[in-house]
């Protein structure tokens, strides 16, 4: 359940070869073998599914996720399964909340924890990575050794402590599920950035006094894109189960709020009374949204690396 | 009978952009003792001649034709067929001694485990033998460099260890794959010098394989000159060297640098070796030569011409060697 | 090979005290302070706590205090909210449990992992390679807290062979599934890491060179292959055993397996502060020296690492 950090080394040596002779052919060709994927296709048919139906289930929806359908309330294993009639198409949960209703929003919260999470991390990393990486020298190593010091932190409890000690709340838990999944990402850029800044058009830039910040930005930066986009792409799932993993135990985001992980907990926590729909339709789009961004983030890094197969 | 027998030898590799052929039907022959130079530039199809008469072409690689070592057929031989004949009758050397060896592995391991495989030596007898092998390509301190990782050797004497380790069973056949090309110009004297005196000492056929002329003019007795996966030209060293009669062979000729003429008089062939994937139909050489015309679009036959040289070209010799 | 050691042992020792200040700081930077929160503490823990950290003293002082407790005699101090108990009484109930079936679960993620990693890349483009594909890329999204409740859901709801939860003493009816659970999804990405990594190494020239040798395809695999392929393997393993740790906390939960997890997220509910920690700086120290054995290991593989 981790980035294989080899293939996209593979990938970044290759993006960093490339970057002498930028073009559109990189990125034509990348296009062209992805379109060609049909794993990666199929992924992003999923995305665009459970997208869609982040965005606009919810119109669907004959029920709110909070109301309690007090006709099933009591007998959810008998009344509660998933019907047309009622409006209930997913079923409704222990308390005769409508299921649908409920999915709809645990997959918007998963979405956006995903790629709020992805994003910050990638953000930090980039930074992080790409500022040492250009230092070099002592600095690097400094900044370096750190980041061996934080990895070897196991980091789901620090966060779970973090977030029982600052309130459970989402900004707490996008910020923290950012801070701690930017450091091998950190790793790939510094790498890339370090092979690139020897390269004769950085030197070139350097030599006629453009600023570190102006040469990191325009010169640095847009050859990293293509790790960046890949190592995004496969971060959000990422970032979903660890958001999942925390709701499952309880202590992600609080009721009313839900979220793909806290379903699949509340589900799984009453197949004994045979509803096993409370665990089948969360984990449903729980797999499909992963499922989605792993194929094309795999589809992503193939398109990028070709002689990776 | 003659040791290795090629036969109408072809090789080609399934690609993502298709097939992808690399040798031509080649057909050759190597007697005992006979060092055989194959020349060509890179993706003339020389080594990947070499890696299928050994079964060691990449996955997607297939050959076809038929090789004959000792008379006994190997092409696609099953494994343990050629599992007697690798190292203990045919050796290989390739190109790059850095990634050759096993890096994880000490010298000495690798090199007693094809003596204690094919010969049943016990490892003590086996690392003597190792060592003795190891004086013999002129490692100084052999006794306690056996003990050593690949790394920490240099290139020249990592290639000393791969030669060492390939004469261990002392093999009929020594198939040398640019054996100098990844290593400093001095030290690659010293490696064709070491083949050349083992050659002598040994007495095993050997069949070098390079592009660099130089190297062959040294050390071969017969040259084969090979071109797009087929065989443009072959004859005794001698004769080919004094009179090319092939617009590639005097081409390559011409792109040798040489102190008697200087580096006015060097001319590097026109255009860039063939695309494998997209050779043109006929004489591969086609696009790049100096002589070529409509008759080329159809590939000439491999066939003898004067002192004992065979030549795949429709020009007649005296227009190319003049 | 020992100075690689030392510098290893030099990085981990610092990193472990980092990661005890750090909660401790965190603790006392927590909105509220760490003793004040909204529930009155009760007086007799209250008192042990002035008495073990002297509250009265400035926070450097207590830190020194509390590192000094750990390092010296492994004491965590006190809980923060049940009255008669240490930190070091819960963890000490718990800790055997979580690890006989993390322990358990590693193995098998490992073995099982490489095996069919391995069995993959050798057999490329075979049924078994595609059976090994399909179940690593399958299991991506089996993690542990989905894996548990379905495994309830077959083996205890519907075929009935196995019970839901209890840990009977490390009875196997009750160690099968916390082990499965916990292991599946690292068993995947062990051996598609270890597939990939096998398939790279086979084109490796180096690998020729021992086909060429004329050895078995047995031995040029088991003798020349798996040992590189086996690096980013092991690169793995370090972020795999967080993983299993972090996992454990699902299973003790789901499975009621009396595992130190339950103790986690029951002080996690109950703001257990010094529970939380105790736990957190015992799963760090594990990880690092697993990390420092996994660098040893890394450095035993690779010579050129080693020096």
């Amino acid at each position: 359940m981790v980035v294989n950090q080899q293939k996209m080394r593979a990938l970044s040596d290759r993006l960093a070869e490339d970057a002498d002779s930028p073009g559109r052919s990189l990125w034509a060709d990348a296009r062209r073998r992805f379109l060609a994927n049909r794993a990666a296709m199929t992924g992003l048919a999923m995305l665009v599914l459970v997208t869609l139906f982040a965005l606009f289930g919810g119109t669907l929806a004959q029920w709110s996720n909070e109301e309690l359908d007090y006709t099933v309330m009591g007998m959810v294993a008998e009344e509660g399964g998933p019907r047309l009639d009622n409006g209930h198409y997913f079923g409704t949960d222990e308390l005769g909340r409508d299921l649908y209703a409920r999915t709809v929003q645990g997959t918007q919260v998963s979405l956006l924890v995903g790629v709020v999470g992805a994003l910050v991390a990638v953000s930090v990393g980039t930074l992080y990575g790409a500022v040492a990486g250009y230092a070099g020298g002592r600095v690097d190593n400094a900044m370096m050794r750190a980041v061996d010091v934080l990895m070897s932190i196991p980091y789901m409890f620090v966060l779970i402590l973090i977030l029982v000690m600052y309130g459970r709340s989402m900004t707490a838990l996008f910020v923290g599920l950012g801070l701690i999944s930017w450091l091998e990402m950190s790793r790939i850029v510094r790498g890339q950035t370090l092979s690139l800044k020897n390269r004769e058009f950085i030197e070139a830039a350097r030599a006629t006094g453009v600023p570190a910040a102006t040469i990191i930005r325009r010169h640095i930066l847009p050859n990293l894109a293509g790790v960046i986009a890949v190592y995004a792409t496969l971060l959000v799932p990422l970032m979903i189960l660890t958001e999942s993993f925390i709701s499952f135990l309880g202590l992600g985001v609080q009721e009313p709020l839900t979220s793909l992980g806290a379903l699949i907990s509340e589900g799984a926590g009453t197949i004994a009374y045979g509803t096993i729909w409370q665990l089948g339709f969360p984990l449903l789009f729980f797999v499909l949204t992963l499922f989605g961004f792993f194929f094309v983030g795999d589809g992503l890094r193939d398109a990028l690396d070709p002689k990776d197969r | 009978m003659p040791l290795l027998e090629i036969d109408d030898l072809s090789v080609t590799f399934d690609t993502a952009d298709g097939p992808v052929h690399a040798v031509n039907g080649l057909s050759l022959t190597l007697d005992r003792g006979d060092t055989l130079g194959i020349v060509g530039e890179s993706g003339s199809g020389k080594s990947q001649t070499a890696f299928a008469v050994l079964g060691l072409l990449a996955r997607n690689g297939r050959a076809t034709g038929s090789v004959r070592f000792d008379g006994q057929e190997i092409l696609n031989a099953p494994p343990r067929v050629l599992n007697r004949i690798r190292a203990e009758r045919i050796a290989i050397i390739f190109q790059d001694p850095m990634t050759s060896l096993n890096p994880y592995m000490k010298i000495a391991d690798q090199m007693t485990e094809v003596l204690e495989l094919h010969q049943g030596l016990a490892r003590r007898d086996a690392l003597a033998e190792a060592v003795r092998m190891l004086d013999a390509v002129r490692i100084p301190g052999a006794r306690d460099r056996v003990r050593l990782y690949p790394h920490e050797f240099s290139g020249g004497m990592r290639q000393r260890v791969m030669i060492a380790m390939a004469l261990l069973c002392r093999p009929d056949l020594l198939i040398a794959d640019e054996p100098t090309t990844a290593l400093d110009v001095t030290v690659q004297a010293q490696i064709m010098q070491l083949l050349s005196d083992l050659q002598a000492e040994f007495g095993m056929a050997t069949m070098l394989i390079t592009h660099d002329l130089g190297v062959v003019a040294g050390f071969c007795e017969k040259v084969t000159v090979m071109y797009g996966g087929r065989i443009m030209e072959r004859s005794a060293a001698g004769p080919l060297f004094a009179r090319p009669t092939h617009p590639y062979t005097s081409g390559l000729l011409a792109a040798v640098p040489r102190v008697d003429r200087g580096t006015s008089a060097m001319r590097a062939i026109p255009g860039n070796p063939p695309n494998m994937a997209r050779l043109p139909e006929g004489c591969p050489f086609r696009p790049r030569c100096p002589h070529a015309g409509e008759d080329c679009a159809v590939m000439p036959p491999l066939v003898p011409a004067a002192d004992g040289r065979d030549r795949a070209c429709h020009r007649p010799a005296e227009e190319i060697a003049a | 090979m020992l100075s690689y050691t030392l510098k290893r042992l030099a990085i981990a020792i610092p990193t472990l005290l980092i990661l005890i200040v750090v909660s401790f700081v965190l603790m006392h930077a927590a909105p509220g302070g760490p003793f004040t929160s909204e529930r009155e503490l009760p007086p007799e823990v209250l008192a042990n706590l002035n008495a073990k950290y002297g509250l009265d003293q400035p926070l450097w002082r207590q830190i020194v205090t509390y590192v000094w407790g750990i390092v010296t005699q492994f004491d965590f101090g006190p809980s923060f909210v049940y009255k008669d108990r240490t930190v070091n009484e819960i963890i000490a109930q718990g800790f055997p449990v979580t690890l006989t079936y993390g322990i358990l679960s590693f193995v098998v993620a490992v073995v099982v992992g490489v095996t069919l990693g391995v069995v993959a890349a050798i057999r490329q483009n075979t049924v078994a390679d595609y059976f090994a594909v399909g179940v690593s890329i399958g299991a991506q999204v089996l993690p542990n807290f989905v894996m548990a409740p379905i495994l309830v859901l077959v083996f205890t709801l519907w075929l009935g062979w196995l019970p839901g939860g209890g840990w009977q003493g490390g009875q196997w009816q009750y160690v099968i599934m916390p082990v499965i659970a916990l292991s599946t999804s690292f068993m995947a990405s062990i051996a598609r890491i270890t597939r990939s990594s096998m398939l790279e190494t086979l084109t490796m020239n180096h690998i020729r060179t021992a086909r060429a040798k004329g050895l078995p395809e047995r031995r040029v695999i088991l003798r020349h292959a798996l040992k590189p392929a086996m690096l980013p393997v092991i690169s793995y393993l370090g972020p795999a055993f967080v993983g299993m740790i972090t996992g454990s906390v699902v299973v003790d939960v789901y499975f009621s397996t009396g595992g130190i997890g339950k103790a986690f997220v029951d002080s996690a509910l109950n703001r257990d502060y010094a529970v939380m920690m105790g736990v957190t700086i015992l799963m760090g120290a594990l990880t690092i020296l697993f990390n420092l054995v996994v660098d040893i290991l890394y450095g035993w593989i690779d010579p050129k690492i080693r020096y």
